[in-house]
Order: C-alpha cells, then structure tokens, then sequence
C-alpha cells in the first residue's frame, strides 16, 4: 500500500465538494471518493451537464439548484483529486478505505476520513409500491437533472416535504401535466411554534412559500390529509387509490412518485460501526457527531445529511467546519486559525439550520408501523410482507437481526436500505417499545457489491 | 413512459434486448431504461414479478440489469458506452435443495 492520503472524502456532493475545496486550499493531500459519474451528489446532479449542455433548464430547476454551481467549480478548481465512478465498500477503524473501480477493487489508507455520503429517501412502503411505473420524487428529479427526461403522461404525487413541491414546480416548468397531488398529512399548527426561529431563515420561507403559489396557480389539483395510498395495476401501475374525508377515491395514471421526506444514509457509518443515536424528531438514525463531525472513532468525521438532515447549505458548512478540524489535526493551521474560522463557520451552520425545526415538524414523518397492512411487502428484495415480520415478532423475535433470520427481510441486495427503518417500525409497534430499544440491522462490508474476482484481485 | 427535453448533441448507439437505442452519451442505462418506453429491467427472484428502476440513486438495488453478459449491474449507477449490451433479467431459476 503506498502513503496515507491526508484526507479521504467519501461522496461529492455539497459537504464532500466544500469540504474538499477547503481542504486542498490548506495544503492537505485530498483525495475525493465518488460512486457517482460526476460530481454533485443528489442535490446537485449533473450540474456540468446542465451548465454546459441545457442551460435552459436552469430556469425550472431553480435558484437553489443554481447556487450549487458556486460549492461545484469551487471543488472542481481546488487540487483535490476526483476519483468518480469509485463505490467506498469497506472502511476500517484504523482507516483502512476498501474502493472498487471500474472491476478492480483495492485498499488506500488516509490519515483523516470524511465520509459525506448525504441522505435517502425515507422508504415508506404502500401496496403495490413495486409495480413498474411507482417511483420515488427524488428517482424522478434525478432523470431531469441528469438525463432530462420527463413523464410522458400524467403524473400523480404522493406524499409531503419540500422535495415533493420543488419536483412538482420543476415540472410544470417543463411542461409536465400533473394529474394530482396527494399530500399526506403535513401539520401547519404543530410547526407553528418553530416559526419564530425560522425567522432567521426567511428567504427559506419566501422560497417555500412561492413553490406552493406557483403550483396552485397553476390549477394543479391538490388533495389534502390524504390516507391509504396504494399503487393499483397488473405488471404495472394503472391507477392511484386514496382515501379522503371517509371515502376511497381513484385516479388513472401511468406514474406515480412517492415521497415522505429523506434520511440520513448510514449505511457505511454502521458498518465500520461508528456509534450511532436514535433521532426521535426526525425519526431515524443518525452517527453520534460532534461540531466538527467527528464520531467516536479517531480520524472519522461525517458530514452533510448523513449525520442528520440539515440540507444543502448546512451539508456545506459542515462539510467546511470537519475540513478545517482536520486541517487544524494535521497542523496545517494554528490554534487560534482554528478558533476563528471555526467560530464563523459554525455561526453560519446554525443561520442554515435554523429553518430545519419547522421542517421536521411541518412534514413529519409518517407513523408507518400503525398503517401497514399484513399483505403489504416492506421488504422489496425479498418479498416479505409486514405481516410476516408481525408473526415473527409473535413467535419472539425483539429486533431486526432477529426477523432477517426468520424471514430473509434484509438479506437481498440492498442489503437492508429499503426495509430497515420500517422493520423496526413494526417490531417496535408490536412489542411497544421505543425505537432505541428496537435497534437496527447489524451491517456489513462490503456494503457495495464486489466480485469474488475482485476480492481475490486485492494485494 | 419517459421522455426527452431535448435533441441532444452527442449521442451513442447501445442495444436493450438485442433492439438497438440511440441514447445521448453520458446517460446510464436506468434513464435508457426510463426512455425506452418499457422501464421493466428484471423478474424478481421470489414471486417473478416484473421490477422497474425505483430509486436512481444506487440505494434500492431494483434496477439490476445484465450488461455486456456480466448479470446484476445496478443500471442507475453504470453510464452506457458505445455498443453495450443491456438485457433485463429473467427469474433465476431456483436453487434445488
């Protein structure tokens, strides 16, 4: 194995680029790890592409959209080195970084770890959300900023958070027709009191608030406090259900994209394993982090969404602050240099996340276990139905590692991502005790695929 | 199912299912999938149910496809090149006890 890297960046998207920029801008050796093609990560898809091929589309993909151009050439004319296409499958307390490239995987050691591998989309199951033609907003907003692809037909939304209304506002731009929107269940007067602080975060609220005009005015049809959703066809999506005010109500639609908000993406911070807490406000797990994103381990910081949802710019301050500590660690930096950008730096963090408490209570996440019938599959590479986790926990088992053993629920090739949180939303549910207690899938590397040639292939 | 926004420049050739695509370069084979006006991309192992791309961001693992004869590449995460071979995957046939 050759030298350390100084700093090993895990994603490029605003934590992994900013932090990057920073980094490289004080001399670091940085070397920036990225299973995407290009950088960005979600938030900031394909923004090269957009730029330099199909400007135009910077009208309806937005100013936020846009402000991440300043984060990405930042990134792009520091020295840090890209490594795209690269998937991280493996991170080691001593660390130790397993890569994969292009069908050959290999080990690198760093001297500091950033790992800004952001959020996913919270996986709220309905039935028949594997049919062809259900899909998620962010899958959907992902072909528009990286491939400009559209729906074809009309489209129905299900589902609340900004995300939903920013997609939907994306699409009538483009020309999209939107059948309906089925929101379910967003709670003005419980995020009231969060409004004060918000405050600080008016051009947030301004923003928010003119999404929304924009689709109202332009006549889409949207249902409020919407219940049982469920994706009706025969080898693909037909029609949506819902039910509102006490009646069932149908629509015929080839498309239907779902969205309950998004949440941290932990699957390589459990796998090293760093420690984790339960988040309770925004209902899921998040790494034990302190103000420079450092986690238990030495050396390993995380960065962005994946140590708890703040969004874009608060990802990039983050991503700022944990450059700067290991900047300062590697002594690149003095005490006092420390002290002062640092102190800007986070000032500036909480200005981001100010808006965020409204947010979670605005949306919040859905009581997924409660409304899950047995026959609906939570675990959609192996096919288990919520009901069969329910007689596993009858027959005894009290956490997630437990039902995988009955039931195979974790054991496909998402290996857990989709099905975990509701997993142990049921068990939880069933035996009455807190998500905490429940726990969570005990994950493993490699937790990208990997051949056994490429195993064999490692020095 | 999907469509284009846009002609777009530089494109490239690639076929689905031995039927030839022309696709802009830098695409991957999820959103040739989306474009091609049946997203299915396999059968799943339990039921045989017909599966389509559901997360495009590498998460979900539904999108698996055989490309270029090597079987369940995650076709979200793989940009197509020139004359790529793309086949959805049936159901595996099951393992005897």
């Amino acid at each position: 194995m050759s030298e350390p890297i100084d700093l090993a960046i895990i994603g490029a998207g605003p934590a992994g680029m900013a932090a990057a920029a920073l980094a490289a801008g004080h001399g670091l050796d940085v070397v920036v790890y990225d299973e995407n093609q290009a950088p960005g990560g979600q938030i900031y898809r394909g923004f090269e592409a957009v730029a330099a091929d199909r400007a135009a589309d910077l009208d309806f993909l937005g100013d936020s959209y846009r402000a991440g151009l300043a984060i990405a050439h930042a990134f792009r004319a520091s020295r840090a080195r890209y490594q795209p296409s690269t998937s991280v499958w493996l991170i080691q307390k001593d660390r130790t970084i397993g890569i994969s490239h292009a069908g050959r995987a290999r080990m690198v050691e760093a001297r500091r770890i950033l790992i800004a591998t952001g959020a996913m989309e919270r996986p709220v199951p309905i039935p028949g959300w594997t049919l062809p033609g259900v899909m998620t907003v962010g899958a959907a907003q992902t072909a528009l900023k990286a491939a400009g692809l559209v729906p074809r037909g009309p489209v129905v939304l299900g589902g609340k958070g900004p995300l939903l209304y920013q997609l939907a506002a994306q699409y009538l731009g483009a020309g999209v027709t939107i059948a309906a929107i089925l929101e379910t269940g967003a709670r003005p007067l419980a995020a009231l009191p969060h409004l004060v602080q918000a405050w600080w975060r008016t051009d947030y609220l301004e923003k928010g608030l003119a999404l929304l005009r924009q689709i109202k005015n332009a006549g889409v049809t949207i249902i409020k406090n919407v219940s049982g959703l469920r994706a009706i066809g025969d080898g693909k999506l037909d029609a949506v259900e819902y039910r509102c005010g006490g009646t069932v109500q149908r629509i015929a639609a080839p498309l239907l994209l779902l969205h309950e908000g998004v949440i941290a993406n932990v699957q390589l911070t459990m796998a090293i394993p760093a420690a984790h807490r339960w988040d309770e406000a925004q209902r899921c797990w998040h790494p034990v982090v302190d103000e420079y994103g450092d986690t238990d381990l030495e050396g390993i910081a995380v960065a962005g969404d994946g140590a708890g949802i703040g969004g874009a710019e608060a990802a990039a301050s983050m991503g700022r602050l944990a450059a700067l500590a290991a900047v300062h660690a590697l002594g690149k930096i003095s005490d006092g240099e420390f002290r002062e950008i640092g102190y800007d730096l986070q000032r500036e963090r909480r200005r981001y996340l100010a808006g965020r408490p409204f947010l979670d209570a605005l949306y919040p996440p859905p009581a997924v276990a409660a409304a899950l019938a047995d026959d609906t599959l939570v675990c959609r590479c192996e096919e288990v139905s919520a009901g069969e986790i329910r007689r596993a926990v009858a027959l005894g088992c009290t956490g997630p590692n437990q039902t995988k053993s009955f039931t195979r629920a974790g054991m496909g090739p998402c290996q857990g991502r989709m099905c975990g949180l509701t997993v142990a939303e049921v068990i939880a549910d069933r035996l009455d005790r807190p998500m905490a207690e429940v726990g969570y899938y005990r994950i493993r590397p490699p937790i990208k695929p990997l051949t056994v040639g490429e195993l064999a292939g490692l020095e | 199912m999907f469509r284009r926004l846009h002609k777009d420049s530089e494109t490239l050739t690639i076929t689905i299912d031995d039927v030839a695509m022309t696709l802009p370069a830098g695409s991957t084979v999820a959103a040739a999938l989306l474009a091609s006006g049946n997203m299915v991309c396999r059968k799943t192992p339990v039921s045989g149910a017909d599966r389509a791309p559901y997360c495009l961001m590498g998460v979900c693992f539904d999108c698996l496809v055989e490309i270029n004869g090597e079987p369940n590449q995650q076709a979200c995460m793989v940009v197509v090149r020139p004359g790529m071979a793309v086949k959805r995957m049936p159901r595996p046939a099951p393992v005897a006890p």
